[in-house]
């Protein structure tokens, strides 16, 4: 028996993080007291993944651990951004975590084993890689979710996140073992090929997609299997629906382009209508549901799921009556509405929990309430992140939303993208109606706002990069469509 | 060509003076953002002059262009350039700038610096909106330009300020997004572009046409507005602010307008001549129905809006009549109505900010002790009403013309409602100015101090000489509008 070593670099990054977070693990067992160390050493930890990702970044395809594995540029660009969001969110969340208590090793920790499941997910080539990278995502967003022990939302929270959660890495880990049981193999380009040669039954591979989607669909939240959405993102800690709202949804679309684009592309015109379906449930319940919150945090969950609805728009107008022409533009325009969506929803959340004190939790609406009045700053950077959101130029997410509606009306769907544009309509109501409560109504409450000087500096950046973006969303674009290039 | 790129400044140089007025910051700082704000207004209106002084007038191609990439991934591309029917609304749109900022000064005292940005850069907006020569660019700028406005309204408006923001942001964004939709078709339809000319020479079914000529409708009829979709005009105009109403009544209404004749007539000429009887139709109860509402109305700024309205028909009545005449008539009328309907809201603003009433019934007998103003006020409801040697009288008398000239019935009915739009101008006036003092609050009103006589007068002189000698405006859209008719003319099927 020959024992081969297997190549380390393409997942050096990886390696990286899995060997910090011992590193971190132990300093907070030995210290501590030493919080902010560990919060910089975390902070190190994402910049160094960076550096090493960047270095690693040579638009080749590199598969390794026996073809378990890949690194490509999709997973790269992807990868930076899932580091940049992190980071974000750690910057973002300390002060918060630091008031309630709640800035721990833990919390830490927790942040950096997601982030690696994320990676995992990112990178995976073979269907249990993928599983893999999102239970370890999932098992620490659970805890982080019950991290506010004696909250008893938290944890009601944190059950029902686990619950369901564990149902649709269920229903998915099924699925890939029906693929398995139609295909004879995991890795995801052998089951391209198998699925083209025809190989397997294909009713049992149709099973399989079908309940790889629903597993998907779960994690993404898009209706009808968003039900945890609006309750975790309540219920949990601020910071955590934070964590939970952006950086996963990248992991999410990374899952989805490597286990329906790379590997059940075959099956295309079978997967787009099944989500066609969950896009245009989950654009009109997300919509519509939203106007009905007063809880901001639950408002911004339903806004999620329509999001999501919309980014699955683009992945669905792929392949038209078997012609691949339209793929890579349509692709390219998902994964541009998911960057911009984590740019909006780290911003949005982050205004929330800028308004979040010690023992006040700015969670409700009315909470907004003369924003403007007490800092016309922070209320320009949210009422552009609404804007954005709100699909209304010139921010990102207009931009966002413009190739998505291009991709469905090349496809020849007119019908759905009036459809789109008709909810979108009804989504900019609730986001004008936090512009309204900003600008136009009087304040409640007078305390001035205070946040370190790297939060706000980090939020301003924030906003200006919807700003920025949005007028000039060239080079973002051509990042995405180049990275997928490889991909496909 | 100079090579000095006029448009952009004029997009650009009131945006930037937005940014740095509100870079002043809180109000101690609100003479500066004052100050800040008048320069770059005037800044921005004498970087337009030269677009009007150095305008070919022999041509109907576009002047001035500047084009450079913006997103290649998409071909969009950053094109400006005006022709005989946008560069007025360029100037008039800088023009007005100033005078807003003027009517604001010391009117409004809370948050100045936001003020004052929110309308350079609407004006900075709203110019690209008529230099923009690429569908998306011309679509981000329409998008764009609600949102200082929805902000202006909601934050100085009036006690249902809210309500009318909301409805106003509301109903103009769902025409836009259903336009939106239409630029993404057009887009495939061309094999990839987003050219504005290039659409006008594209082949297109009639069922293509008629979608798009609805989708542009949908967009344009709420914008100008167009009976039936006009009832958030007089709730945004009864609740805005006097810059606000003065800005929506004077430029916000011509950019519906404008798009009929930048998008739907050279597009889907065959759907717009199809649907001419009914656009006809629609303008027509504008003009004859709404101003019978304009006669019952209580609040003088109500009654001004249902005039804007019943004044817009006769611009979309010049549009679907398809001659020289109408069209030519229907611009010359948006101009005035910029002039006239703007000052109209300057007056009320004047009587408003020392009232706070905009109740008709509350006021009688003003000329006692604003005479100046009175003076002013008639000159401006006499124009409103369309008499000779005012502006007010040329565009409509040309449409009127041109509407004889299709039908006679048609001209007929235009022409009569002549009547309707006299009778409720002065008779709206003769309540508020003439008759004795009935309120004690108006026998202690001062007249118009020097900055208000200064910017009404500008406004007086402007309409008196467009009512005089319009050659200067008619002269420079001669040659667009021919193309343009020509070009509707030619069928696409």
């Amino acid at each position: 028996m020959n024992f081969v070593i297997p190549d380390f670099y393409p997942a050096a990054a990886e390696l990286f993080v899995a060997a910090m977070s011992f590193v971190i693990l132990l300093v907070g067992t030995f210290k501590q007291s030493a919080r902010h160390f560990v919060y910089t050493l975390t902070q190190i930890t994402l910049v160094g993944a960076a550096a090493i990702t960047w270095q690693t970044m040579d638009g080749q395809v590199n598969f390794t651990f026996s073809n378990m594995y890949v690194d490509d540029l999709m997973g790269d660009v992807l990868k930076l951004m899932l580091y940049l969001s992190v980071a974000a969110v750690l910057v973002y969340s300390r002060g918060y975590m630091n008031d309630r208590k709640m800035e721990t090793t833990e919390y830490y920790l927790l942040a950096i084993y997601a982030t690696l499941g994320m990676m995992v997910m990112i990178s995976a080539n073979h269907f249990l890689t993928i599983y893999l990278g999102l239970e370890l995502l999932s098992l620490a967003l659970y805890a982080m979710v019950a991290l506010e022990r004696d909250s008893a939302r938290a944890t009601e929270a944190a059950m029902k996140y686990f619950v369901l959660g564990a149902l649709a890495s269920g229903l998915l880990l099924y699925g890939i073992s029906m693929i398995y049981g139609a295909t004879g193999t995991l890795e995801i380009s052998n089951v391209a090929q198998a699925i083209y040669h025809q190989a397997g039954n294909r009713t049992v591979l149709m099973f399989g997609l079908v309940f790889v989607v629903a597993g998907l669909a779960f994690k993404l939240g898009v209706v009808p299997f968003h039900m945890w959405i609006p309750d975790v993102y309540q219920g949990a800690p601020a910071a955590i629906t934070l964590f939970i709202a952006s950086a996963p949804k990248l992991a999410a679309f990374a899952m989805a382009m490597r286990l329906l684009v790379n590997g059940l592309f075959e099956l295309a015109e079978q997967w787009q209508s099944m989500l066609m379906f969950l896009a245009v449930l989950s654009i009109v319940l997300g919509n519509l549901a939203a106007i009905a919150q007063t809880n901001i945090k639950r408002m911004l969950g339903y806004s999620g799921i329509s999001h999501m609805g919309f980014m699955l728009l683009g992945l669905m107008s792929g392949v038209v009556g078997g012609d691949r022409h339209f793929a890579l533009n349509a692709y390219s325009s998902s994964m541009f509405y998911v960057i911009a969506y984590v740019l909006m929803s780290l911003a949005s959340f982050g205004v929330i929990l800028l308004m979040s004190r010690a023992g006040f939790e700015a969670e409700a609406l009315d909470d907004f309430k003369g924003l403007n009045k007490r800092s016309s700053w922070f209320a320009g950077v949210m009422a552009m992140v609404m804007f954005s959101m709100a699909g209304i130029p010139f921010f990102i997410g207009f931009f966002a939303k413009f190739s998505v509606l291009q991709a469905v009306v090349a496809a020849g769907y007119i019908w759905l993208a009036i459809l789109a544009v008709i909810m979108s309509l009804i989504g900019a109501f609730y986001y004008l109606r936090v512009v309204k409560i900003m600008y136009f109504d009087e304040p409640a409450d007078n305390t001035p706002i205070g946040a370190t000087l790297d939060m706000r500096v980090l939020l301003s950046l924030n906003g200006l990069a919807i700003a920025v973006l949005g007028l000039l969303p060239q080079s973002l674009m051509t990042w995405c469509a180049y990275s997928l290039l490889g991909s496909l | 060509m100079t090579g000095i790129p006029f448009l952009s400044l004029a997009i650009w140089v009131p945006i930037v003076g937005g940014l740095l007025a509100l870079a002043t910051g809180s109000d101690r700082n609100a003479s500066v953002a004052r100050f800040v704000a008048l320069f770059f207004a005037l800044a921005g209106l004498a970087v337009s002059i030269p677009l009007y002084t150095g305008f070919d007038v022999s041509t109907s191609a576009m002047q001035f262009v500047e084009a450079y990439q913006w997103i290649p991934r998409f071909n969009i591309n950053y094109v400006l350039g005006v022709d005989g029917i946008s560069v007025l609304f360029v100037l008039l749109n800088s023009f007005i700038t100033v005078i807003v900022v003027v009517a604001g000064w010391e009117v409004i005292q809370e948050k100045v610096s936001q003020y004052m940005a929110g309308f350079l850069i609407m004006s900075g907006l709203i110019n690209g909106i008529f230099s923009a020569l690429d569908g998306v660019l011309f679509y981000v700028f329409f998008e764009a330009s609600l949102i200082p406005l929805f902000i202006i309204i909601g934050v100085w408006g009036g006690p249902n300020r809210v309500y009318a923001a909301i409805k106003f942001f509301l109903y103009t964004l769902a025409g836009s997004l259903l336009m939106l939709v239409a630029l993404l078709y057009l887009f495939m339809e061309s094999g990839g572009s987003f050219s504005i000319l290039d659409w006008h020479q594209l082949k297109l079914g009639m069922d293509a046409q008629t979608l798009i000529f609805w989708a542009f409708l949908a967009s344009f009829a709420v914008k100008v507005p167009m009976f039936p979709v006009h009832t958030w005009l007089p709730d945004a105009h009864v609740e805005a602010p006097t810059g606000g109403s003065i800005v929506l009544a004077a430029i916000g209404l011509k950019l519906g307008a404008y798009g009929f004749l930048r998008f739907s007539l050279p597009i889907a000429p065959d759907a717009s001549q199809a649907f001419a009887p009914m656009m006809i139709t629609l303008s027509l109860i504008a003009v004859i129905y709404i101003g019978f509402v304009a006669l019952v109305q209580t609040d003088m700024k109500k009654l001004v809006a249902y005039s804007s309205i019943s004044h817009m028909g006769f611009v979309t009545l010049g549009f679907f009549i398809f001659n020289p005449l109408g069209v030519e008539g229907a611009l010359v009328q948006m101009i005035s109505h910029g002039f006239v309907s703007g000052a109209m809201f300057a007056c009320i603003g004047v009587l408003y900010d020392r009232m706070h009433s905009r109740q008709i019934a509350d006021y009688g007998g003003v000329v006692n002790v604003m005479p100046k103003f009175a003076a002013l006020f008639m000159l401006f409801s006499m124009a409103n009403s369309g008499l000779p040697a005012t502006s007010g009288f040329v565009g409509e008398f040309m449409v009127a013309l041109g509407a004889v000239q299709y039908n006679f019935w048609i001209g007929f009915a235009a022409a009569t409602t002549l009547i309707v739009g006299a009778a409720y101008t002065l008779w709206m006036y003769k309540r508020v100015v003439f008759g004795a003092i009935t309120n004690h609050h108006v026998s202690e009103l001062t007249d118009i101090n020097n900055r208000e006589f200064v910017f009404l007068a500008i406004l007086a002189v402007c309409v008196l000489v467009m009512g005089i000698y319009p050659y200067p405006i008619t002269e420079v859209m001669h040659a667009s509008v021919n193309d343009l008719l020509k070009h509707v003319f030619v069928s696409k099927l």
